[in-house]
């Protein structure tokens, strides 16, 4: 269980909550990444799918019927719901089905991790992997506050999930069971947007040695 | 006029017995084959000395046919549905019964000692036949097949009293929660190969000691998830032996006894080279297996999504031999880049998705690359990643031109070069450029007929294609026909190539196993074409939904094609929704 060195982070890690910006897809610096637009083309620094497709047809280069596009325009998760698409494995697909994975984003972290919450019996072997994970923090129990802190620059973590009904909510205030059943995924948020999170959120603690 | 008189000559120097003996070391099908056409007593000889026969299309011939000619057969692979069949395009009744076969083979006088189904739909009845049929049945081997319940494993488990080999590989099975684990007699003792890793229920997990304790031939065991790691190590210590593990579930708490007598056993079994399983696994347990992991020559972790990347690298540092490494996208490209720096004699890497959604695969060209740079010996690839550059691939397809499968799938099926936004013809021109040895190829991304003009131009060897959502008109899948002389499984869905491209040489489908066209162009009138003037192929439509009516309508875009080359015309055993021109 070794710690990593601090990593560097790389210069063009999103800003603001963009989680697609943080997957753990490791692009060169400078080089734009086109992903799939959960409906409608992203704005932003990403180019939407639509951009990089020319809707010429008969265009040698990107040749393209424009139904497809549009229709990939409109939604285009329905190319992956599409029969036989992708290919693997009925056998695969269904032994991948029944977890409970949830990802895990820590703000200005560039990458995304899952965690399968059915691992855990409890919150501190949940945040103990946490720990492991983004292993350039460590954990610490203040008060009754499960925070995490980070050893490079003393910044402090709270770990928050976003529940079913799409509202994030400070870990560890409901039973751990219904925390699983509820928990769509996980963010270490920074102590300083934590405020006002939840009802019943604790005061802000000043920073730990 | 110079007449010259014509000898036919004789290869009378060896008497038969000498070419009997000659032709035992030929092993391979495509050798075998190749000899029988020589002479007529060539042909006489090797029929009655083949004891292994490959039928890679079940309804290509007959099981009389099979049995009347190779009268001394002991082993019999069949292959059933096509590989599409994998991803849902193919109706679960649409075919592929193995009870005609075994009940074929059981009447006469083979004696059956081996049997190796792919895609097929096995019964319980089939099982139970075929268990009391053979006193010599040694090996099962159902890999990707259905029908079957645990009820049938009893049979075999019960009857077959020389069994060597019991292996299910990602079959859908239904489990009876009977015992048939507790169905081996005592008095079974031969078995070599066990794995029932696709099992879904319960195990006896007493039975399963007791069975392995007495089968001290064993060299390869894969349990299920029921298996857990308490058992695991019991059954360790009994087979030391072991060449090949599964695990089940690999959980338990590290500080655990169970979890510390698994340590010191795993430093005893010095003969394991091959690992899978980690079905569900706990991270802290890992460390477990390192002094395995030095031996290692086949690692299959691509059932086991609770390991991260740290995690894997940790692992996969400790396999320098590593030959072949199955594994889920959470390596993502750099954990890609510490098996290139590691695992110097890779030949076969597969990367599946670990999320099916769009835009959440992890790999990238990157990871690739690396993987390229470090590893010269790649010959086999499967990679699921979420986009893919040309100019990665040109990288690839110079640094590792052994290839002889490659299959990329961009989850994303359209998406061109994020860099250039230009399809990836090129990338894929270069593959099989400079891949000479390349049989199998899958190709996706934004692709237009270029492609396979390339393929077409150098993809020599080139025996296997699989086609999705690629393509600009006819004249793509016309490269592909009239380039790759020894193509013999060509499997298109949603492309745009229709009749002209169908029909143009319909005498090269006699050439091929067989040809799979789902979502594309042809029509029901150019299906009909061809199945009238290729008699000797069978022209399956197979209908979406049962309702559909077969339309007469000669125009109506057809929605799933599947022909084959039959030598015994159409089959008697297709359902209502097939129809068969």
């Amino acid at each position: 269980m070794s710690p990593e060195n601090g990593k560097h982070l790389p210069e063009n890690y999103a800003t603001g909550l963009n989680f697609e910006a943080t997957e753990l897809t490791l692009g060169l610096p400078g080089k734009p990444r086109v992903t799939i637009s959960d409906g409608g083309a992203k704005s932003g620094t990403k180019r939407g799918f639509l951009e990089t497709v020319d809707l010429n047809l008969g265009d040698k280069d990107c040749g393209q019927s424009q139904i497809d596009v549009q229709e990939a325009a409109k939604s285009p998760v329905s190319k992956a719901q599409v029969v036989g698409w992708p290919p693997v494995r009925g056998f695969r697909k269904n032994a991948m089905k029944s977890c409970k994975y949830v990802k895990v984003a820590v703000d200005g972290a560039p990458y995304l991790r899952k965690v399968d919450l059915q691992m855990y019996s409890s919150y501190q072997l949940l945040l103990s992997s946490l720990e492991d994970m983004f292993s350039c923090f460590i954990m610490r129990n203040y008060l009754n506050e499960k925070k995490i802190v980070d050893q490079v620059n003393g910044l402090e973590y709270v770990p928050t999930y976003e529940d079913k009904d799409g509202d994030w909510m400070m870990v560890g205030d409901v039973p751990w069971q219904m925390f699983v059943e509820s928990c769509k995924r996980l963010r270490l948020m920074k102590s300083s947007e934590a405020i006002g999170l939840a009802p019943n959120t604790p005061p802000k603690c000043s920073s730990t040695t | 006029m110079l007449w010259v008189s014509r000898k036919t000559i004789k290869m009378n120097y060896f008497p038969d017995e000498v070419l009997e003996h000659m032709f035992f070391f030929i092993t391979s099908h495509k050798d075998r084959n190749s000899v029988s056409l020589v002479c007529k007593s060539w042909y006489k000889i090797e029929r009655y000395s083949r004891q292994r026969v490959f039928i890679g299309n079940c309804y290509s011939i007959s099981p009389e046919r099979l049995i009347a000619r190779f009268p001394g057969l002991k082993s019999l692979t069949l292959k059933g549905k096509p590989h599409f069949a994998d991803f849902n395009l193919v109706p679960h009744e649409w075919g592929g019964f193995v009870y005609p076969w075994i009940e074929a083979l059981a009447k006469s006088r083979i004696g059956l000692e081996e049997l190796r189904l792919k895609r097929m739909v096995v019964s319980d009845e089939s099982l139970e036949f075929l268990s009391k049929s053979f006193v010599n049945f040694k090996s099962l081997v159902l890999v990707s097949c259905e029908g079957f319940t645990t009820d049938g494993l009893a049979a075999i488990a019960a009857n077959c009293r020389f069994l060597r080999e019991l292996d299910l590989q990602e079959n859908e099975v239904d489990d009876q929660r009977g015992h048939w684990l507790s169905c081996f007699p005592e008095s079974c003792t031969s078995l070599v190969t066990l794995n029932f890793a696709c099992l879904k229920g319960e195990i006896n997990l007493g039975a399963l000691e007791r069975l392995v304790v007495r089968s001290p031939n064993l060299k390869s065991l894969r349990l299920n998830h029921a298996v857990p790691l308490d058992t695991l190590q019991k059954l360790l210590m009994q087979a030391p032996q072991l060449v090949d593990l599964g695990t089940g579930s690999y959980v338990d708490d590290p500080s655990s006894e169970a979890y510390s007598k698994l340590k010191s056993v795993f430093q005893r079994c010095k003969s394991i080279r091959s690992l899978s399983g980690f079905f569900e696994v706990a991270p802290h347990c890992m460390s477990a297996i390192y002094p395995i992991c030095r031996n290692l020559t086949f690692l299959n972790l691509s059932y086991a999504p609770g390991l991260h990347g740290n995690e894997l690298t940790k692992l996969i540092q400790h396999c320098r031999k590593l030959q072949r490494l199955w594994i889920l996208d959470c390596i993502g490209d750099k954990g890609l880049g510490v098996v290139a720096s590691t695992c110097k004699e890779l030949q076969e890497l597969r990367v599946f998705p670990s999320d099916l959604g769009p835009g959440n695969a992890a790999m990238t060209e990157e990871g690739l690359v690396l993987l390229s740079e470090g590893c010269p010996k790649l010959n086999s690839l499967l990679y699921f990643c979420q986009q893919m550059t040309n100019a990665a691939l040109i990288t690839v397809a110079k640094n590792c031109p052994n290839f002889i499968r490659f299959r990329l799938c961009i989850l994303d099926p359209v998406k061109c070069d994020p860099v250039t936004n230009q399809p990836l013809d090129e990338g894929f021109g270069a593959i099989v450029h400079f891949c000479k040895g390349l049989k199998r190829l899958s190709l996706t991304g934004l692709l237009t007929d270029q492609v396979f003009n390339y393929i077409g131009m150098y993809a020599e060897q080139l025996e296997m294609l699989s086609i999705a959502f690629a393509g600009d008109s006819d004249e793509g899948m016309l490269y592909v026909l009239n380039g790759c002389k020894k193509l013999r499984k060509l499997e298109i869905m949603k492309s745009r190539f229709g009749n002209a491209a169908l029909l143009e040489d319909m005498g090269k489908y006699e050439a091929m196993r067989s040809l799979w066209m789902s979502s594309c162009e042809v029509t029901l009138g150019g299906c009909k074409t061809l199945a009238e003037k290729m008699p000797r192929l069978s022209v399956e439509i197979i209908n979406e939904s049962e309702q559909m009516e077969f339309s007469h309508d000669d125009r109506q875009k057809v929605d799933k094609m599947y022909l084959y080359r039959t030598l015994v015309g159409h089959r008697k055993d297709s359902p209502a929704f097939v129809c068969i021109l």
